[in-house]
């Protein structure tokens, strides 16, 4: 449910509106919904509008808590 | 029949496809000639028959008929024309045939722009001509606005094959492989990114593309393996796989790992909610191949330039349901099923 | 697909999987709802169950707003569509939903009506604009994560001061939903379905945040985690709720962090709470009429209101009797216990939302999981 994918702000336009990116594909969308947009921020974006930003360092964060737990994982078996 | 029969020429830029154009008068012979013949010309339709005679050549003739009604009817890669030629002379290479001749007929719909209609004739003209494949006959009719889209095309091509080369549905095995020529999804994609309301950004181009020469290099390097042969078109790989799985009364095991899908179709996918499984592809087949016929037809496939990218995708099992089953990248197991109508763009 | 591709990586999902199977104590069952259809999708489509260990159970719940609107509601908008003059805009998915006696916008569009996908609203007041002389009705449906798209397409049709632009609101709320669901007497007192946690919606919350779950955390005593919709997402999560429940604790987590606040978009919160009100209750497929959970426009916009502007009668329309949805988005019933599935009901020939929506659980069932039905019969 609720299809959303994250992409890349790659210019604000005029009028609440931005351009994004996924892997080279480029999608018009409503950024009415959000504060403060820079170019280079990642937006989920759902049917043509942009819901919230990502958060790179909370991102980073999910990531090393899964590569820790592989490690705890590790030594518990050896 | 030259344009100098005709006082004045068409007014290609700015003229209209009207009803007189296609009740068999002067003004059907006209655009004939100005629109049709100018793009194939060739010395068949040069002398100006209802019909064309060619020798037949030995072995067993292959035969096959189409009809192109997509809409938009120009697309990133191609249109309608180039779309009918590829796709006819694809039905016919599936076959492990090479392809001889093509007839196409054309329904239009009062009003269509003579420029839209050139840009198809051009198209189609050069496709057969890179293809060495001829249109050698056809026909032309028009029909009130709004009883055709545009325009409709219908196509005929025909072949022959080599004297005991008996590509069937029915005859996929236990143990034999599934390759794929390259990347699917692209032409589906493609024709997505330019539909009204659906539109996004994108340099991906349809893969619209005529197979008869990897076919070709596929036969000579291993014609007595190959099983069957199928172009994934409407409804994609899973469409092609699950028809094949019912006729030759097999099922599938395929690798998600293995399959090829360019970054931007999958990006495409994921923002319209789209499986790449049930995306259309124009310039790609499937072959079912004996184990052993695998490798050297691999290599065959990747020596050309439509093969580049051809890859081994899995095995035919056997399964009394015919399901088509794929392990995930993680490991874990799913059907691909044949979907129930057109793939629709979702928000959930 | 950055932040995207990171959290499929199948290696890390295989270590996730031990871990898990380190933290389940082997005599107790654990029994989690997805209330989400992104996060069914997501268990469907990577074959994650096969990862799990064999007491932990994935209940599927109700999925997605297409799931859940009542098949009257489809009727009402294909009334409205086959007036002359009036042009439809509706979400792909809405297109197959059925509506009662076999109809769907699909057939009314083939019997000549002008029904028209759009990906956005944004799409849809641009044909407003387009037509001047049509009327343009937007058929709206969502849970919290679509309705906020709406009410910009409202103002802008103010802006440019349309008349010929209206909403058909059908936009849910999931807490309500979930209530619903933790309320029912087969989970309360009948005990029919034990959930013992929710994975919660990842994109509701990021527009919501984690705070409306905290009431039902500490009202019914059950864990909630707040999930991405990548399948490592998704086994993080349960892998949460796993320790919560070893730990007899109830607290909302969030694993959706790089998404999900507490507070969620409040710029999208307040857009919402302009133009929408609560409407007294709302039908939805498979729960009946849930208090407090629908929305619809405020009088001031009535101007935008299809049900205002024009005379459409509420239709309620009974589901086939044989139809199970009603359990199944509950989660009493899984697809199989269903007697349609598979014979009358398929992909192709749907009679109720689970099987239309690619997130409901029959259609996810007969997609992904029909295989593992045949080889455990096949066992047996």
């Amino acid at each position: 449910m609720c299809l959303a994918i994250p992409a890349e702000v790659t210019e604000l336009l005029g009028d609440d509106m931005a351009r994004v990116m996924i892997d080279g594909v480029g999608k018009v969308i409503s950024v009415a919904l959000i504060e403060d947009l820079k170019v280079g921020d990642f937006v989920i974006i759902h049917v043509g509008y942009a819901l919230t930003k990502i958060d790179p360092e909370e991102a980073r964060r999910t990531l090393d808590i899964l590569a820790e737990l592989g490690d705890v994982q590790a030594e518990r078996v050896s | 029949m030259s344009s100098k029969a005709f006082r004045r020429k068409l007014d290609i830029r700015n003229g209209r496809v009207d009803l007189s154009h296609g009740s068999g008068g002067r003004a059907m012979a006209h655009l004939i000639a100005e629109v049709f013949h100018d793009s194939f010309s060739n010395e068949w339709l040069a002398r100006g028959n209802d019909q064309a005679a060619f020798d037949v050549a030995a072995g067993r003739m292959v035969m096959t008929t189409d009809g192109y009604v997509i809409s938009p009817l120009f697309f990133p890669g191609g249109n309608i024309g180039s779309l009918a030629v590829h796709g006819t002379i694809n039905d016919v290479a599936m076959a492990g045939a090479r392809p001889l001749y093509l007839s196409a007929s054309f329904i239009i719909e009062e009003g269509f722009a003579l420029a839209d209609l050139k840009k198809i004739a051009d198209a189609m003209g050069a496709a057969a001509r890179e293809a060495g494949v001829p249109i050698v006959t056809g026909d032309t009719k028009v029909v009130e606005r709004g009883k055709a889209d545009g325009v409709f095309i219908s196509t005929t091509g025909v072949g022959v094959v080599a004297a005991g080369l008996d590509l069937s549905a029915e005859k996929a095995r236990v143990g034999d492989r599934v390759l794929v020529s390259g990347t699917l999804g692209d032409h589906g994609i493609a024709v997505m990114s330019v539909r009204e309301n659906m539109t996004f950004e994108t340099d991906l181009m349809s893969d619209s593309a005529a197979l008869h020469e990897l076919v070709a290099a596929m036969v000579e390097a291993g014609g007595a393996g190959i099983r069957v042969m199928r172009d994934p078109t409407r409804g994609g790989l899973a469409a092609t796989l699950n028809e094949l799985a019912q006729q030759s009364r097999v099922g599938f095991r395929i690798e998600e790992e293995a399959i090829p899908v360019r970054p931007a179709v999958a990006a495409a996918c994921e923002l319209l909610g789209l499986d790449p499984l049930n995306v259309a592809n124009e310039g790609k087949l499937v072959a079912i191949v004996a184990p052993e016929a695998a490798c050297d037809l691999l290599t065959a496939m990747r020596a050309h330039p439509l093969g580049r990218d051809a890859v081994d995708i899995g095995q035919v099992v056997e399964d009394d349901h015919r399901f088509v089953q794929m392990t995930t990248s993680f490991g874990g197991g799913r059907i691909v099923d044949w979907l129930s109508g057109e793939q629709l763009p979702r928000i959930c | 697909m950055k932040y995207v591709d990171e959290y499929r990586d199948g290696n890390v999902a295989r270590v996730l999987a031990d871990v898990i199977a380190s933290a389940v104590e082997e005599s107790r069952s654990y029994r989690f709802m997805e209330f989400c259809g992104g996060h069914t999708h997501a268990i469907s489509r990577y074959g994650l169950e096969d990862l799990l260990p064999n007491n932990i159970r994935m209940i599927h719940g109700p999925g997605c707003p297409v799931c859940v609107l009542p098949a009257g509601r489809i009727d009402m908008a294909i009334l409205l569509a086959e007036r002359p003059n009036v042009t439809l805009c509706v979400y792909g998915d809405l297109m197959r939903v059925p509506g009662s006696q076999g109809s769907s916008l699909l057939r009314a569009k083939a019997r000549g009506a002008d029904v028209r996908m759009v990906y956005s609203t944004r799409d849809a007041t641009r044909i407003a604009e387009q037509d001047p002389n049509r009327e343009e009705e937007f058929f709206a449906i969502g849970f919290e994560t679509t309705t906020p798209p709406t009410p910009p397409a409202i103002r802008l049709a103010g802006k440019k001061q349309l008349t010929n632009f209206t909403i058909f609101c059908n936009h849910v709320l999931t807490p309500p939903a979930i209530q619903n669901i933790l309320e029912s007497p087969d989970i309360r007192d009948l005990g029919r379905v034990e959930i013992d946690g929710f994975i919660g919606p990842a994109h509701v919350s990021t527009v919501i945040g984690t705070r409306p779950y905290e009431f039902f955390a500490e009202e019914f005593g059950k864990p909630v985690v707040i999930s991405g919709f990548e399948p490592l997402d998704v086994m993080q999560s349960i892998l949460m709720l796993v320790r919560q429940v070893n730990d007899d604790r109830h607290d909302v987590e969030n694993q959706y962090i790089r998404a999900v606040t507490r507070d969620g978009n409040l710029r999208a919160k307040t857009e919402v709470a302009d133009i929408f009100e609560l409407r007294d209750q709302f039908e939805w497929r498979g729960l009946g009429l849930v208090p407090y959970s629908g929305l619809r426009l405020k009088k001031a916009y009535a101007a935008f209101d299809a049900e205002r502007r024009f005379e459409m009668p509420e239709i309620s329309a009974a589901d086939n009797p044989a139809c199970e949805c009603g359990a199944i988005l509950r989660g009493v019933k899984k697809p199989v216990d269903c007697k349609l599935f598979g014979t009358v009901c398929t992909p192709e020939t749907p009679m109720g939302s689970c099987m239309v929506s690619s997130e409901g659980a029959c259609a996810a069932h007969w997609t992904y999981g029909r295989f593992r039905d045949m080889e455990q019969r096949r066992a047996s």
